[in-house]
């Protein structure tokens, strides 16, 4: 007898309340806090299939330790959502809380750390800046006397940030859209959006047409394309960004350590592989192609950190699609001269431990016709009004 | 991925010696207003597919240069000099 399948397949009605474009974790959570407030007539479109884009290539780290206010109260929902997650799903997300900490090796970086955790505790984000010897005892093999090019000065510490199992993540939301009633649709591919008066009218698939009155844009890497479809260009710019994993090692290394002057972050999987990430290609492209200059730059920058690692193989590399906007934040609310077109776009390299605060919002936003409060500051319209959220410091290479 | 720019002054050298300088768009007249500004400032077309940009040979020339190149793939054509009129942009 096979398994019983997470989710149902079905036909594409003709028309449906809502359309989610993207099966990722935005789009997946949307349907589910949307089901949840008790709009089930709701179909999530993906393209390949749930978790191919950036949920299934990121580097799964959780954290709230950002820079903002606005930036700070919206991530620490999510961290709070994903440690429900588990409970409120039914399904083992294996949310290891265990800990992140951002280095800085220059007198500049520490006053940036300082700066972010007065800001996370005035929030009553837990996050402090540590110093050499305390360090030293959350990551004994961290090179932090031995001879090295930038020595580490100080760290931002926050222990509530981790890691999760970002497969499990998607999986268990596709679940919860089925069991509440959503229909989720794979290989569905989103190839037009019909406009009528000012308001949508339906969307166009490989698979048909579908009459909705509202439409989710929350994809990433083809955001722009998605939202061109209905006449709304997005301040978006699309780069590759590279991760990479080792082979299995015993575990060691608790804490997530993050380097902005290094380029490099590192984490320790539950199976014991290493995942690296840098910083996103400089050009922009949709190719997800890996490179060689990714892997010697991580590995020289990682053994910088690590020299003990000196010996270990590296298994796979592979690209995911970040949607870059100018301020490094997000862009989440309703179009504003379109009726109907909601998105949650622009997630750069920080969307994952964004989705459950992503899509709870959006559900209640798209349930209520009020924007919420938290979601106020990241609305499109805030470039042309010159209310940018400025999260680059915390965001640039700091996952 | 990798891959390599044809430079018009260098000839084939690998991407990481440029600097990628975004889309070719048009610039607006001074008076154009500030949604129009606003809309030149922070938009972008971010083509999936061919897109003509501009490119910077910043470890040899030193020249600006506009090429075409599919976004999907990476595969370039030819580099062209930029006209009087495109280097405003």
């Amino acid at each position: 007898m096979s398994p019983e399948p997470m989710w149902r397949t079905h036909e594409l009605k003709d028309s449906y309340d809502v359309v989610v474009i993207g099966g990722g974790v935005h789009g997946l959570a949307t349907a589910y806090y949307l089901a949840r407030l008790g709009i089930t007539d709701v179909a999530v479109l993906e393209a390949k299939y749930v978790g191919f884009g950036g949920s299934g290539r990121n580097t799964a780290i959780v954290r709230s330790n950002y820079r903002t206010p606005e930036g700070i109260a919206f991530y620490d929902l999510s961290v709070k959502l994903y440690e429900q997650l588990a409970a409120e799903l039914e399904f083992n997300v294996m949310f290891s809380q265990h800990g992140h900490l951002t280095l800085a090796h220059n007198e500049r970086g520490v006053s940036g750390l300082v700066e972010r955790a007065n800001m996370n505790q005035w929030l009553e984000v837990d996050s402090r800046v540590i110093f050499p010897e305390e360090i030293q005892e959350l990551v004994p093999e961290l090179n932090l006397f031995g001879h090295c090019r930038f020595p580490i000065l100080a760290a931002l510490y926050h222990p509530p940030g981790g890691i999760i199992r970002h497969d499990a993540v998607v999986w268990a939301y596709a679940r919860g859209v089925d069991r509440r009633g959503g229909q989720v649709h794979q290989q569905t591919e989103v190839t037009g959006i019909e406009v009528r008066g000012g308001a949508v009218e339906a969307v166009v698939t490989n698979r048909g047409r579908v009459k909705t009155r509202v439409v989710v844009n929350a994809t990433a890497g083809y955001a722009s394309t998605i939202s061109r479809m209905a006449g709304v260009p997005l301040p978006i710019e699309t780069h590759p960004l590279q991760a990479c994993v080792t082979e299995p090692l015993k575990p060691f290394l608790n804490a997530v350590i993050v380097s902005s002057t290094l380029h490099v972050y590192v984490s320790q999987t539950d199976r014991g592989e290493l995942v690296l990430g840098a910083e996103m290609d400089d050009y922009a492209s949709y190719s997800l192609r890996g490179t060689l200059g990714f892997l010697e730059g991580a590995a020289l920058h990682l053994l910088e950190l690590f020299p003990c690692l000196a010996n270990v193989h590296v298994l796979r590399q592979w690209a995911g699609l970040c949607d870059m906007t100018p301020d490094y934040s997000p862009i989440m609310g309703a179009a504003p001269e379109l009726r109907g077109l909601y998105m949650t776009v622009g997630w750069g390299t920080y969307g994952f431990k964004a989705g459950p605060a992503s899509g709870f919002l959006m559900a209640e936003l798209i349930a209520t016709g009020k924007t919420p409060p938290r979601l106020e500051p990241f609305a499109l319209t805030r470039f042309a009004a010159d209310r940018l959220v400025g999260e680059k410091a915390a965001a640039s290479v700091s996952h | 991925m990798s891959f390599q720019i044809e430079c018009p002054e260098c000839g084939c050298r690998p991407v990481g010696e440029f600097h990628f300088g975004g889309a070719v768009r048009e610039r607006p007249e001074p008076a154009a207003g500030d949604h129009v500004w606003a809309e030149y400032v922070y938009t972008r077309p971010n083509i999936a597919g061919v897109q003509r940009e501009w490119w910077f040979h910043r470890a040899a020339c030193k020249q600006w240069f506009i090429a075409s190149r599919d976004t999907r793939s990476n595969v370039m054509q030819p580099a062209q000099t930029p006209d009087s009129q495109e280097a405003r942009g």
